[in-house]
């Protein structure tokens, strides 16, 4: 397909502004360089993205059991509302007097959040799940320093842990301290305890963990750290599984993010935008964030004003939707639908641990693939000719040749038993037609692109021939 | 898998040999074929200080990073600037594609010799 | 209540039978019993559609719509075109994720390839990462970005978006890096006051064009001054004004950093918008952040991939230069939208409008007795005033339906127009002005 500046044409245009009501202004210094931006009417432009959109698998399109990433519907009415003109033309700095609608869903927003997640103090400024950890791990750092505790350089993180929990806590100043997983691959009690000293400003985990299990012993983790001085901090990154049955807050953590994007319903667009609440209880709510130019209190600031305000009206409505009887729902039901399908898939492909799950599970296609030669990564690329999107790949890093499936629980039971029928198709085709799978996707938008060469020489932008 | 008889080696899969008090280090055909296509390297300044078993840059392939870990203690006189432009190099001709040149050095991992060496890559093969 | 769940009672019952269990709280066998909640949360309950519908509606109405706004600070009310408002609504784009997966990602990766080239076209750079949460943060990772082992100060210039100083701040406080403050003068950075801080330590200095105060700075100076003392130079702009100002590139910058609200995103009570950045060829490794690169691909045909990964988070883990991993895609494919629907012609036409609108206030404004301009230098799109009875005027304007410029020190206000306001709206506010300190 021909990218945008292919398609233009030097002098056409839409009539867009009228002419200008004022005297011009010339500025004394203007731009010398030409503006090479496309040349399109409406129709062409309108064309052209609508090709774009036919390439592009979404939750609308097809079952996305994207494991960590909770690819759950996506409700329209979110969406009507958080383009309403009450909300989309208000400008950040208007008087407060005029902005109590703004006002009042964050605090809806964050009293609903507070009481699923059992905070005591919310905000809304970080503007993605990283960008919450980013804050929630300055809440720790501005904690111990006004105790004057300047000895806690360290954060633990398990080796089961997302790649932005030890880049946050870099981020944050703080060496990194890898906890190696127990087999079952919840927190090694022993290897925790090895490390654990007044040196450790805090522990950064989210539960059920990767692996989609719930750690039994969390209690004895979160009293363990802070026995020893260190704050607990929840990734929310797996919320999903727990809402209305479980809260952060009473497994004994003192501060979370949670991924409206994921566990709210937001969509995602494509990465972004999303939103990353910070919780925290009450002895940290004088750390979280502010606008230097709005009213409130607060200390640092992560970002421009309040934050992704139109993502968290999207998730209050959803909020507003689901309520005290639906939240929890729709939390048990991603929990079953995760161990429906792993127990549909279990006769082929072999989980990484074979118990009851929460809302996602890992199989390791470790031996599988010594067995047929077929990797992780072309059972993903197969899947793709079978319009399925493909599950995580090779993550957690503690489990070889890994997929992770997270279902969530607007799918329905037809789906869940096409995907294992899927699933049970190529796991038959493996062991019959290896290099098909080799060479999959065969039906696809491409075919496997060349990575490394697009790594070692990097082609970033278009460039007129 | 080639292993010159020539050069010595750490565990960490790097190649040592000194010419002249000066220690050129690259990675072994093993480490190559381990990491796979390399796409990048990072490396240091000459000038810069490394540390015997620490970082003295890295190399990437497309879905992984790995820390180069220095086999001696001293100071960079030259770095292997062709690298930056074909980090291919390292892959078709690792003994070749010398990475760094230490001198002043003032101290040393312990290295194998070739045979200890291919033992080592026998065992975690 | 209201729920997305697609199964029935029965569906449940026979689903949970098939992994061997009778009741729903067996799925939850792994949690100790003390934790589980007991109370139903402490929420409302459920609704319907209609009835969200009607509550949401209800809280947008608490807010009050000005039918002109005459006030940025960092959120602008540009024209939005029909179709931007419409393309980034379909489904598909708005309910994919990341595009981690190529083969079925192309649309997503080539909008954010497209987006890259614009910005680049627009700013002059060679490089542009497929955006990050805002110009604030944006701002805050360039510094980072700047850093390295010898020199770990960051310099920012007073007239900098105050959010955005204050973000770089937090950002430098997580480091343990120092951040020094460039002082102003006439609404300006001080050039000398700037020379005498550029010691060997210092990694950058962040610049803003134009200024807070809507000054624009002698940036080619400021960043000549900078590279001579072996500094790198990031420069923040209104990406819109640069349709018509300047580029980064011939401005000597090294990052370009922005908030790309402007570029067809509603002002939206501060978000989500869009944070640009832009670089030279040579620190394309340094950029953090999503990068989408052109490659082949098994049949040689064309493709996209999110390239140069190993940078990033999920590779690098602790010893990567940003932890981003969201970033604001759907917010860049609108930005790339509005440049394609707006065309270079479009672009210029509204960021020659805006600057002359703002001439026009400024100057009727400053003919009313006892209006004064507080900074003379030259400027784009917005200007302080100085004027008795400022907190009545302001009054006086909302009443009217009008929300002036943002009220700043003693009897300041900082204005700022657009190409969306009218000869009528302008004339009409300095009416309104006018009467108010007559009174």
């Amino acid at each position: 397909m021909k990218l945008i500046f292919e398609k233009s044409v030097p002098g056409r245009h839409s009539s867009l502004l009228p002419a200008c009501d004022v005297p011009a202004y010339e500025l004394p210094e203007m731009r010398q360089e030409p503006l090479d931006l496309p040349e399109l009417c409406e129709n062409d432009v309108s064309r052209h993205y609508t090709q774009l959109c036919q390439r592009v698998h979404g939750v609308n399109c097809g079952f996305y059991p994207l494991g960590s990433c909770t690819m759950k519907y996506n409700p329209r009415i979110d969406e009507e509302m958080a383009a309403l003109p009450g909300f989309t033309n208000i400008h950040p700095l208007a008087p407060a007097a005029s902005v109590e609608g703004c006002r009042e869903v964050l605090e809806l927003a964050a009293k609903y959040l507070c009481e699923i997640s059992g905070m005591d103090g919310m905000t809304f400024q970080p503007a993605a799940g990283a960008h919450g950890e980013f804050t929630g791990v300055l809440l720790i750092k501005q904690y111990h320093a006004s105790r004057g505790d300047t000895a806690r350089t360290k954060i633990i993180v398990p080796d089961s842990a997302h790649g932005t929990n030890p880049a946050t806590a870099a981020m944050c100043g703080y060496d990194v301290v890898n906890v190696a997983s127990a087999p079952d691959g919840c927190v090694d009690l022993d290897a925790l305890k090895a490390v654990l000293g007044p040196d450790i400003a805090g522990l950064m985990l989210t539960n059920p963990n990767t692996v989609g299990i719930f750690d039994k012993n969390i209690l004895e983790i979160t009293r363990l750290v802070h026995e020893c001085g260190g704050l607990c901090y929840y990734d929310g990154a797996n919320l999903n599984a727990v809402m209305g049955h479980v809260r952060p807050g009473d497994m004994g953590f003192d501060c979370i993010h949670m991924n409206l994007h994921k566990t709210f319903a937001t969509p995602h667009g494509g990465g972004g935008p999303g939103a990353g609440a910070v919780g925290c209880k009450d002895f940290l709510k004088k750390f979280l964030p502010k606008s230097a130019l709005m009213e409130g209190e607060g200390s640092i600031q992560v970002r421009g004003f309040a934050g992704n305000f139109l993502v968290v009206v999207r998730a209050l409505a959803y909020l507003m939707t689901l309520g005290k009887e639906g939240v929890p729902e729709a939390s048990t039901n991603a929990v079953l639908n995760a161990n429906y399908l792993m127990e549909k898939i279990k006769g082929t492909f072999t989980p990484a641990f074979d118990r009851v799950c929460m809302h996602e599970f890992v199989l390791d296609l470790s031996e599988f693939k010594k067995e047929t030669g077929v990797s992780a990564l072309d059972v993903a690329k197969t899947l793709i000719d079978n319009g399925m999107h493909p599950p995580t790949m090779y993550f957690p890093l503690i489990v070889h040749e890994a997929l992770m499936l997270e279902p969530t629980e607007t799918e329905s039971r037809e789906t869940l038993d096409e995907a294992a029928e899927i699933f049970r198709k190529l796991y038959d085709l493996a062991h019959k037609d290896p290099e098909y799978m080799h060479n999959a996707p065969h039906h696809a938008q491409i075919g496997r692109p060349d990575e490394v060469g697009a790594a070692r020489n990097p082609i970033v932008r278009w460039t007129r021939a | 898998m080639a292993i010159p008889n020539e050069l010595r080696y750490t565990k960490d899969h790097e190649w040592l040999k000194e010419e002249d008090g000066v220690a050129v280090i690259g990675i072994t055909d093993f480490a190559q074929n381990a990491l796979g296509d390399v796409v990048f390297i990072n490396l240091p300044e000459a000038g810069d200080e490394v540390v015997a078993g620490e970082s003295f840059g890295d190399v990437e392939s497309v879905k992984a990073v790995s820390d180069l870990l220095s086999p001696v203690s001293g100071i960079v006189k030259a770095v292997n600037e062709e690298l930056i432009d074909a980090p291919e190099m390292l892959n078709s001709d690792p003994y070749g594609a010398w990475i760094i040149k230490v001198e002043q050095v003032t101290d040393r991992e312990e290295l194998l010799d070739a045979d200890d060496y291919e033992t080592l890559c026998a065992e975690e093969g | 209540m209201g729920s997305y769940v697609p199964g029935t009672q029965a569906e449940r019952e026979q689903m949970l039978k098939a992994i061997g269990m009778e009741r729903e709280e067996q799925l939850y066998a792994d949690v100790p019993e003390q934790m589980l909640l007991r109370e139903p949360l402490d929420i409302p309950s459920g609704m319907s559609e209609l009835e969200v519908r009607n509550r949401m509606m209800e809280l947008a109405e608490k807010n009050r719509l000005y039918k002109t706004i005459l006030r940025g600070a960092g959120a602008y009310d540009h024209f939005i075109p029909s179709i931007v408002k419409y393309v980034p609504a379909k489904e598909e784009f708005l309910t994919a994720y990341t595009p981690y997966q190529a083969e079925m990602s192309q649309g997503i990766l080539q909008s954010i390839f497209e987006y890259q080239t614009m910005i680049c076209q627009l700013t002059g750079m060679d490089a542009s990462n497929a955006s990050v949460y805002d110009g604030a943060t944006a701002a805050a990772e360039a510094a980072a970005m700047c850093r390295d082992r010898k020199r770990t100060v960051t310099l920012v210039s007073a007239a900098v978006h105050p959010d955005a100083i204050n973000t770089i701040r937090t950002y430098c406080y997580g480091s343990n890096t120092e951040l020094r403050i460039v002082p102003c003068k006439d609404g300006k950075t001080d050039m000398d006051a700037l020379k005498e801080m550029l010691t060997p330590d210092v990694a950058s200095l962040v610049l803003q064009q134009p200024n807070f105060f809507g000054q624009l700075e002698d940036a080619k100076a400021i960043g000549e001054a900078v590279h001579a003392a072996k500094a790198m130079f990031i420069l923040s702009c209104d990406p819109l004004s640069l349709s018509i100002l300047p580029t980064p590139k011939e401005l000597g910058a090294d990052v370009m950093v922005g908030e790309g609200q402007c570029l067809g995103l509603p002002i939206a009570w501060g978000g989500p918008y869009l944070g640009i950045m832009a670089t030279l060829s040579k620190h394309i490794r340094k950029l953090p952040g999503r990068i989408v690169g052109e490659t082949t691909d098994d049949a040689d045909n064309k493709a996209y991939v999110l390239s140069l990964q190993a940078r990033e988070q999920h590779i690098r883990r602790e010893k990567a230069s940003s932890n981003i991993c969201s970033n604001e895609a759907l917010c860049a494919l609108t930005a790339g939208l509005y440049m394609a629907a707006m065309g270079p012609e479009g672009m210029k036409e509204a960021a020659r409008q805006t600057t002359a609108k703002a001439h026009y206030l400024q100057t009727e404004l400053c003919k009313l007795e006892g209006v004064s301009l507080k900074y003379k230098g030259e400027f784009y799109q917005e200007f302080v005033t100085v004027m008795p009875k400022r907190d009545c005027v302001l009054a006086a304007l909302e009443e009217a339906g009008i929300l002036g410029g943002l009220p700043m020190g003693e009897n300041e206000i900082l204005w700022c127009a657009t190409e969306k306001n009218t000869r009528a709206e302008l004339d009409r506010t300095v009416a309104i002005v006018k009467e108010v300190l007559a009174k």
